[in-house]
């Protein structure tokens, strides 16, 4: 149990940080809140599945589909609305309400276009992806089914959802760290105004942040009706709220705390669901709000922010 | 004439008469309890966002806290609803004092802690473990002291004594204090302003003014479950509509109740989707646009708005 526990809970922390990565990037640079990011994952949920429904597309190469997409959607997106917010008086409290609005555009046409029904992607469908993988490397044909990790049997989507998202936060962490683009970014999300001062492009630089934030999110949501539930227009705000939750636990603005925060809550989830399943939906706002009294600018932040 | 008193005059009466009189002419009384809960949340937020910049997107904690606080009151030690009522109030107060080492978060970490222990609050109030005391996922029922006319006057009652208290902010010390400690903390201590007293008086002002008006929606609809005290959405609409009137004034938030409200009971209950996506789009052009709200279009020009 203990180590069960412990291994879902890396499984689902992978794709926690998955989650929050974006809205952490987002942040990051642009020092606003994109309160409609769970709504982008929601649209990724439901390009992925009609993606499946109508040509046969596997979630896995999906994830990169969805990705692309969103970051086509998102640099245009960027010009539209931040640019003008950021001129405003306080852009980082009113950015909660510009992207509530936004939020609530992007749930009315989904639900307008879709419905309310709930949808779901066949969860062998992943197991399958991992079969095939598997079968390259083994050299002969591999049974879909669960997987065995360590004398303990895990769901395939769970280990398919698991490793995609490490890989793709591994992706991000090559880009931030070895591409000339993402020390860039990481000179802005330092100091905006000495990026500027320096001669960074500082719009072109967001425009591409907040292209990759949407596209993560977009990326998490293939996996969304394997991990988080069937998909509805309306999951966005619940799945926002946990993006939150972990990427303030990590520390806001700090893409590697992300990986901390995500890790710590997925551990953590799995074993108030192991051991105390009754009040495990209060774990997520109680660990939030521990972290941040303890440490005001989350486990990995570098200093308090102004009193 | 003093301006706190040609304010209380010139806006909190004709409010109030107002709202006196419409039952009498209009039939749908919900409605009309609606339009004052949400203007006394709307204040509610303005006394605290307004004047001290600290967004709480978790407000309907308190909201939730005075209702449950009413609630319980009446259920289990069956006091009379105006004895519940300040219990309930104080319930959300005790909340808010025990909700003060958040001032210690800046910004968008204030507004998200926020947010997460008014989600908490909603799932321990809510976990079927606790049915015996606050009958978990199940729902309250208070017929015993539903009272539509008298909930009414004294909602009507709360949204005055809020008038009142904006309207002495928007014309003290107090409220040029708090507005200071908004623009600059630092230079306000400096200027000898207690920054951190101030900010909690003006944030236990607040949840005060949430927790009475959550206490008396309970008393009011008096059937209701932890999601619907607890819904977000109280937080969101309040904040919306204070921002789209205008924040740190007394008319701002009035007019922006009246308006977007009218509007969302206009379109919004028979078609939700078309609704939202009206509302977004509405939202978001407040924000890009407009982003101090209707009355700065009037500020603009000069003109002192209360």
């Amino acid at each position: 149990m203990f180590t069960y526990s412990l291994m879902a809970g890396v499984l689902f922390g992978l794709y926690f940080t998955l989650i929050g990565l974006g809205l952490n990037l987002v942040f990051g640079v642009m020092r606003i809140v994109n309160l409609a990011h769970g709504d982008f994952l929601m649209l990724g949920a439901f390009l992925a599945f009609w993606l499946f429904t109508l040509f046969a597309v596997n979630p896995v190469p999906a994830v990169a589909i969805a990705f692309v997409a969103f970051v086509i959607v998102g640099l245009p997106l960027y010009y539209l609305l931040v640019p003008r917010l950021l001129r405003a008086k306080d852009p980082e409290m009113l950015s909660f309400i510009l992207f509530f609005g936004l939020s609530q555009v992007i749930e009315a046409v989904t639900t307008i276009a879709f419905g309310t029904s709930e949808r779901s992607i066949p969860g062998d469908q992943l197991g399958r992806a991992i079969a095939a993988v598997a079968g390259v490397f083994v050299g002969h044909k591999v049974e879909t089914g669960p997987v065995e990790l360590l004398g303990q049997t895990f769901p395939a989507a769970w280990v398919a959802s698991g490793i995609v998202s490490g890989f793709a936060v591994l992706l991000v962490y090559l880009y931030l760290y070895r591409t000339r683009l993402g020390y860039l970014t990481r000179a802005v999300m330092d100091n905006r105004d000495e990026a500027i001062a320096t001669g960074i492009d500082v719009h072109r630089i967001s425009a591409v942040a907040f292209g990759i934030g949407l596209g993560l999110a977009a990326a998490a949501g293939v996996f969304a009706p394997f991990m988080l539930g069937s998909i509805t227009p309306a999951m966005g705000a619940e799945v926002t709220v946990t993006s939150f939750a972990v990427i303030v636990i990590g520390s806001l603005g700090n893409p590697l705390g992300t990986v901390l925060g995500g890790v710590i809550y997925g551990i953590s989830y799995m074993f108030m669901q192991s051991y105390y399943s009754s009040w495990a939906n209060l774990l997520p706002y109680v660990l939030l709000i521990a972290i941040l009294l303890v440490r005001p600018s989350g486990l990995l932040g570098r200093r308090v922010r102004r009193a | 004439m003093p301006r706190f008193v040609r304010h209380l005059l010139l806006i909190l009466l004709p409010v109030v008469v107002i709202f006196a009189i419409l039952p009498g002419i209009y039939s749908n009384h919900l409605l009309l309890f609606n339009f004052i809960i949400f203007m006394t949340l709307a204040q509610g937020i303005n006394v605290i966002y307004g004047f001290t910049g600290y967004l709480p997107f978790g407000y309907v904690g308190f909201f939730g806290a005075g209702a449950y606080g009413f609630s319980l009151m009446a259920l289990h030690l069956h006091t009379p609803p105006l004895v519940a009522l300040p219990v309930g109030a104080a319930a959300a107060v005790a909340l808010a004092l025990l909700l003060t080492p958040l001032f210690r978060l800046a910004g968008a970490y204030f507004s998200i802690a926020n947010l997460a222990a008014a989600l908490a609050l909603l799932q321990v109030v809510s976990n079927p473990n606790l049915e015996n005391i606050t009958k978990g996922p199940y729902g309250i029922s208070l017929s015993g002291v539903f009272n539509p006319t008298l909930s009414y006057a004294t909602a009507l009652a709360i949204l005055a004594l809020t008038l009142g208290l904006v309207i002495y902010l928007r014309n003290s010390h107090f409220g040029m204090a708090l507005k200071a400690i908004r623009e600059d903390p630092i230079s306000a201590g400096m200027a000898g302003i207690n920054v951190v007293r101030e900010r909690i008086i003006a944030w236990l002002l607040s949840a005060l003014i949430a927790g009475f008006a959550g206490g008396v929606f309970a008393w009011n609809v008096s059937v209701f479950y932890p999601e619907t005290v607890f819904n977000v959405e109280f937080t969101i609409f309040a904040i919306v509509f204070a921002l789209f009137g205008g924040n740190a004034t007394v008319t701002g938030p009035i007019l922006g109740v009246v308006i977007l409200y009218g509007i969302y009971n206009a379109v919004g209950i028979s078609t939700p989707q078309y609704f939202q996506l009206l509302y977004g789009l509405l939202i978001m052009g407040l924000v890009l646009f407009l982003p101090n709200g209707l009355v700065s279009l009037l500020q603009r020009w000069g003109i002192d708005v209360p």
